[in-house]
């Protein structure tokens, strides 16, 4: 009785979480313009996306961005947490991870005015009509991606034994070479969860962008906004489901295979 | 011993200047432009007229409040109910909480206005059974739901974290010593969970109050929150100086209160 109580409960839950999305599974399928009246199944806002350069574009500008922000924030953010680790004063490491947590404490309309207004200040100052641009927007996000990557990186060097890297310099390797065979391979699962972090959170980012994107460089949620402002056609849910699907396919994949490990390592 | 930590000294150096220039100057930047005119004279006529925002920053702060409270209402039996079951249920129910998190979400609230609208598909249902259509956009109710709905799974997943690493012999000292089931969760579950409870808080509270996505959708345009009022400044007023000071009180009151309700957290004897 009260275990068939909790599962209604989860039961209730779900189904809200998953209303909306299956309204935009359903009506991706729709005849007619409208994304709330059906009128009949076809497949041809599937097509109208794929033939739409608008759409493409902001999808490639999309994954442009996220790739390259996502890169450059791994790169400098691995860098930094090697630094903030091995730093012994006090006071300044706080500093650090003060500054480190900003971005993440603050409301994000409030990262993109400032930088919006940084770019606008600095633009002034330079004689330029339009601050804003694709190297803005790469900037900004950057900046929102580096304390995941950071925090990713951290806990696993303060995991990562000191005497590992002197053990390697005993035995003839360079300070260089010695990060780079022992401790970057033993913070690498860091690494690899900080970038896709990030790159899941550039791909994903609209209120920074909107800030910070000049008129010139629109990504996918940028695209979406301006559509929502007037009436959506039911090629945005198209398009949406067909990401929809693609998460769905990488988490089950994900998922079912830790399952299996779990099993493997109880049954040991 | 000397070299490495000159090679890590200099790892720091990029991120050090990166952080200079792009987080803690804009915030400077902002102070700046909140105190300052459209000719760069200094003023304080930017942080007087906040007072016209009066109402709008406290239906922020309410509405965030009580979504937020909801979402722990909801989340915390969720969490617990989650992390009682087996190893292989507790992947599944939380991949499907975090799924929702991978669509946009201006498209998952385009989606509920979809639902809720006037000629929506509520309504269209309801109209079907011969009933009155309900008014649900452009009200309050809307957009405190919309809030929960796209902020829930932030207050879930750290309360969850939390959970799932009781161990169910603590629970199971407790009852031996007495405990019922009351009990058992005032003063073992709970106090246990708390840290959970603050972040998932703020996880929800702090994208809630500065939304203006949701209001504007879901809120039917009747309703203005403090990031309607900001993003009306810096995209169609154009008016950066009253923008900013907006922005400016907007940051220091969420730091305020987060440095408070973390006090508060650290205080365990409150908790009992």
């Amino acid at each position: 009785m009260k275990k068939s109580l909790q599962n209604l409960f989860i039961a209730i839950i779900y189904i809200i979480l998953y209303a909306p999305l299956l309204v935009m599974v359903f009506f991706s399928f729709n005849e007619g313009r409208s994304t709330s009246v059906f009128s009949g199944f076809s497949l041809k806002w599937y097509q109208e996306l794929f033939s739409s350069r608008d759409t493409m574009t902001a999808l490639q500008n999309t994954l442009v961005l996220a790739i390259t922000s996502a890169v450059i924030a791994t790169v400098l953010g691995t860098a930094a947490a090697v630094y903030m680790y091995q730093v012994r004063n006090r006071a300044w490491k706080t500093t650090l991870k003060t500054v480190t947590n900003i971005p993440m404490m603050v409301p994000e309309i409030v990262t993109g005015v400032s930088m919006m207004l940084l770019f606008v200040f600095v633009g002034r100052l330079l004689g330029a009509a339009n601050a804003l641009s694709f190297w803005t927007l790469l900037i900004a996000h950057v900046t929102f991606n580096l304390p995941y990557v950071i925090l990713n990186v951290l806990p696993k060097l303060n995991q990562t034994d000191p005497h590992l890297s002197e053990a390697a310099q005993d035995l003839g390797s360079t300070p260089f070479s010695a990060f780079f065979k022992v401790v970057l391979p033993a913070v690498l699962p860091g690494i690899i969860s900080g970038f896709i972090m990030s790159f899941t959170m550039s791909l994903d980012d609209f209120v920074i962008s909107y800030y910070t994107t000049g008129s010139d460089f629109q990504t996918l949620p940028l695209k979406i906004f301006a559509m929502t402002k007037k009436t959506v056609k039911p090629d945005m849910y198209a398009l949406s489901s067909l990401i929809f699907l693609t998460v769905l396919v990488l988490l089950l994949v994900v998922n079912i295979s830790q399952i299996k490990q779990d099993r493997k390592n109880s049954g040991k | 011993m000397k070299k490495k930590s000159l090679l890590q000294q200099a790892a720091g150096a990029p991120y050090i200047v990166w952080a200079a220039l792009f987080i803690i100057i804009p915030l400077v930047i902002v102070v700046y432009y909140a105190f300052t005119d459209k000719t760069g004279a200094f003023t304080m006529d930017n942080i007087v007229s906040l007072a016209d925002y009066k109402e709008t920053f406290l239906i922020s702060f309410e509405y965030a409040f009580i979504a937020s409270l909801i979402c722990l209402a909801i989340a915390y039996p969720f969490a617990y109910i989650m992390s009682r079951r087996g190893q292989a249920a507790q992947r599944i129910m939380m991949m499907l909480v975090m799924l929702p998190m991978w669509m946009n979400l201006l498209i998952r609230t385009y989606s509920w206005m979809n639902i809720l609208e006037k000629n929506g598909i509520i309504n269209n249902i309801l109209a079907d059974f011969g009933m009155e259509p309900l008014k649900m956009i452009g009200t309050p109710g809307a957009v405190i739901f919309g809030m929960i709905y796209n902020y829930i799974p932030y207050m879930i997943i750290p309360i969850y974290n939390v959970m799932s690493k009781i161990e169910p012999s603590l629970l199971e000292a407790a009852e031996d010593l007495g405990s019922g089931a009351l009990s058992k969760l005032r003063r073992v579950i709970l106090p246990l969970s708390m840290p959970g409870v603050i972040s998932g808080f703020t996880m929800v509270f702090v994208p809630s109050v500065s939304t203006f996505y949701i209001s504007q959708k879901l809120g039917g345009g009747k309703i203005m929150l403090i990031g309607d009022a900001i993003e009306r400044q810096m995209q169609t007023s154009y008016n950066y100086n009253l923008g900013a000071s907006l922005s400016l009180v907007l940051m220091v009151v969420i730091l305020v209160s987060m440095v408070i309700l973390n006090r508060f957290a650290g205080d365990d004897d409150l908790l009992i």
